[in-house]
């Protein structure tokens, strides 16, 4: 745990000196596509008092001076399995970025948004000496958790303090100064699979950047497309990406669940090529242009023109139409399978118990016409599609909810949430080490 | 069917069979170009990121031309005969243009200054006419002409039309000074205008004598100015070591002046003068060094009148007491009457 403590550290150090010197990139390797936006932090003053624009989050310190989309290679399931591949889309996302931006950017911050997330919830508790909460005590709190076993090579991505409680008072996001007996504290903890994790730093390294933090894109995408009162009264953000599905809980402002489904828009669009036998192109083309989920019966006579190009080695030249109904018939089993597992995350993260049930769907599949009415069939009554927020200089096209994780990574940078990395190690723990190791130091010198 | 078995049999042994046919060519696909990677490759992707940098940027974009053309002039001018051609081409260029009609200098013309001095500035020049005027330094000849003792002032312009002109203001002799090394004119602020050969030459200037006199030539002359009574007596002024003045009239008179204030002293004298007529009386020395306190030297006759008055024996011109039977010189017996004040 130290590791990772001192590792996230140095992230945030990172992070920290590249918001010094004011470009930042973020960098969102999906399973479809490799997106590069680059921050430029101007700090606060960009703005006159009578602008009327506040602080916003730290959203009005920073704008978006180069972006750059590829089609993503190499990924699956949201990790890297070809390295090489995945490389090559990075570096051209990143040059093109760069380009727009005519600044060379060295500190990134990338979202993982498979490999095989699983949430936590930690609770510690300790007695307060000094009779009120100092910033030890939140310190020491948060080292108290009792930590699970996360399992063999499993990574922290997120570690925060969602909820605190001095003695019998609950719900307190910042305990300091308060007089109480004792100190708790729920901390949601964030683990993913280690080796994924380290391709992604493997793959950014490789490519002359350097890892600036990593989040969920899940998380990412809620801190995007939900607004301010969903995320308080407790929303379900669904971010439906090409490869996987990823779900985060909201409640207070604080994530407190995040899973992902390994289906995604890509699976919908090997049915319809494997279904109506046309490559994979033409399907994807299909499903974006005329896909839906809601068949009625004008879409028995509208039919489509899938007679491959003449050039096309697949298929020798004979005209073929496809009606709109069959692309839905396809395409909508599919679908309702991922919002099934999308159900069975909620079920098992006890979406249920939440006080208001709001499930925002966004990410690229989500554009598919028809899906909040499949979703609020299988979902629940509060569904809606979800938009990334606004931020200052993304382009028209960066503005789609398939860039909802991007979004959300930018202003997590430009105002992280608490993580137990961002409070001092607790003294007796650094202490102890730093005794062990001036004993050692003694014991093979003298 | 026999039959036309039969029928094949005899049509196969008597025919040769058909040729083999091509399959008619179906339309094969057209080979797509092998698609390029769309990424950037490693190198490139190096290469742009070092071209985004600041310093590289400037380094590529000023430092290396700048090198370049650095190196391309020292190579060509490594090669000393490139070097001379260059030189000399540049040299002949300026002097083609120095040379032209319109900078050419071709007369002088000088006013203000005597026969000598007109002589002696022609002379100055150091070009000889015809030159151009970029050859002339009109401040280094002006420093180099008012060097000279006589001239006080000179202005030179080059006017339209090839002139160089000197307007010169000479200085004007004041005051004759004589001095060990010989005879000189002074002008009013005591410096020196020219030497003369003898005090003829300038009956009309009056005279000062003595070491270290040409500085305070002002004074001088003031002192000068305020003997006016006893100018025509007046025979020179002489400098006592170089700190005070003393009058010289003719019959051996002298007035000594004090350091200080030497004009109210004069004055003094003047007015005493004026009083009682006292250089026309027997006074070779009237000292007025400590002006409150004014001190004669008497002539021997005064002294001799005055010792006959009181029944004295007289003294001769080296003091020696005459005896009045005698009436020769007592070498023996001295009186230092002169020392007396009176």
């Amino acid at each position: 745990m130290r590791d990772l403590y001192e590792a996230q550290r140095a992230m945030r150090q990172a992070r920290r000196a590249a918001m010094a010197r004011g470009v930042l990139a973020v960098l969102d390797i999906g399973t479809s596509k490799v997106t590069c936006i680059i921050l430029q932090f101007d700090g606060p003053g960009q703005f006159r008092e009578s602008d009327g624009v506040g602080p916003m989050a730290g959203q009005s310190s920073f704008r978006v001076i180069g972006q750059f989309t590829t089609q993503s290679r190499g990924v699956r399931y949201g990790e890297i399995e070809i390295m090489a591949e995945t490389e090559r889309c990075v570096r051209h996302a990143v040059q093109g970025a760069q380009k727009q931006a005519g600044v060379r950017v060295d500190h990134v911050i990338a979202t993982i948004s498979g490999a095989r997330p699983a949430s936590y919830g930690l609770a510690g508790e300790i007695a307060l000496r000094s009779g009120k909460v100092t910033e030890e005590d939140v310190a020491a709190v948060l080292a108290a958790c009792e930590v699970p076993d996360f399992g063999r090579n499993r990574d922290v991505l997120h570690a925060q303090p969602v909820n605190f409680a001095v003695d019998a008072r609950s719900g307190l996001s910042d305990p300091r100064d308060i007089v109480g007996d004792r100190l708790a504290v729920d901390m949601h903890v964030l683990t993913i699979d280690g080796f994924a994790a380290s391709n992604l730093v493997q793959c950014v390294q490789r490519c002359d950047l350097e890892l600036a933090g990593v989040g969920s894109a899940a998380y990412a995408a809620g801190r995007a497309a939900l607004v301010e009162d969903e995320q308080e009264l407790g929303a379900a953000c669904v971010d439906m990406g090409g490869g996987v599905t990823g779900v985060s809980l909201f409640l207070k402002k604080h994530m407190l669940f995040a899973d992902a489904v390994r289906m995604g828009g890509d699976l919908v669009t090997r049915d319809i090529s494997a279904g109506l036998r046309v490559p994979l192109a033409t399907a994807e083309w299909l499903k974006t242009r005329h896909g839906g989920l809601e068949a009625t019966s004008r879409d028995d006579r509208e039919m489509i023109d899938v007679t491959p190009e003449q050039r096309d080695e697949h298929w020798d030249g004979e005209r073929r139409t496809v009606s709109r109904a069959d692309l839905i018939g396809i395409m909508r089993p599919r679908v309702e399978e991922i919002l099934d597992g999308v159900r069975e995350v909620l079920e098992v993260a006890g979406f249920d118990q939440m006080p208001s049930r709001q499930v925002v769907l966004t990410g690229g599949a989500s554009q598919i016409p028809g899906l909040d009415v499949l979703a609020a069939r299988i979902l629940g009554q509060n569904v809606r599609i979800g938009r990334p927020l606004r931020i200052h200089g993304l382009a028209q096209q960066h503005t789609a909810p398939c860039h909802a994780a991007t979004v959300g990574l930018a202003l997590h940078a430009a105002n992280p949430q608490d993580e137990w990395w961002d409070f001092e190690m607790p003294v007796e723990r650094a202490g102890v080490v730093g005794l062990r190791r001036a004993y050692r130091w003694f014991r093979n010198n003298w | 069917m026999s039959g036309l078995k039969h029928l094949t049999a005899a049509f196969s042994a008597s025919a040769p069979p058909a040729p083999a046919r091509r399959v008619g060519a179906r339309p094969q696909p057209a080979a797509r170009a092998a698609r390029r990677e769309p990424g950037p490759s490693r190198l490139a992707y190096r290469l742009n990121r070092l071209w985004l940098t600041p310093l590289y940027r400037r380094l590529v974009g000023v430092g290396l031309p700048l090198l370049l053309v650095a190196a391309i002039a020292g190579l060509w001018l490594s090669d000393e005969t490139r070097r001379a051609n260059l030189t000399g081409g540049v040299a002949a260029l300026v002097d083609n243009i120095q040379s032209r009609e319109a900078f050419m200098v071709r007369t002088m013309e000088i006013e203000g200054a005597s026969p000598a001095v007109d002589k002696a500035l022609r002379a100055m020049l150091p070009v000889t006419l015809p030159a151009s005027s970029f050859d002339i330094e009109l401040r280094d000849l002006r420093e180099a002409v008012e060097r000279l003792d006589a001239i006080e002032k000179v202005e030179f312009r080059i006017r339209p039309g090839g002139i160089l002109s000197a307007v010169v203001v000479e200085r004007k002799p004041a005051i004759l000074w004589r001095h060990a090394r010989g005879l000189d004119l002074l002008d009013a602020q005591g410096h020196r205008v020219a030497s003369v050969t003898s005090r003829d030459v300038r009956r009309d200037l009056p005279l000062i004598a003595g070491e270290g006199a040409a500085p305070h030539t002002a004074e001088a002359l003031a002192l000068i100015d305020a003997a006016g009574p006893i100018l025509p007596r007046l025979r020179g002024l002489v400098r006592v070591g170089e700190r005070r003045w003393d009058l010289v009239l003719d019959r051996g008179q002298r007035i000594m002046l004090p350091t200080e204030r030497p004009l109210p002293a004069l004055r003094q004298a003047l007015a005493m003068d004026a009083r009682d007529g006292l250089l026309a009386r027997d006074v070779t020395v009237v000292d007025l060094r400590d002006p409150s306190r004014p001190v004669l030297r008497m002539g021997l006759t005064a002294q001799n009148t005055l010792r006959r008055a009181a029944g004295l024996p007289e003294i001769d011109a080296e003091g020696n007491l005459i005896d009045p039977e005698e009436g020769g010189a007592k070498p023996a017996v001295t009186a230092s009457a002169g020392r007396r004040d009176g």
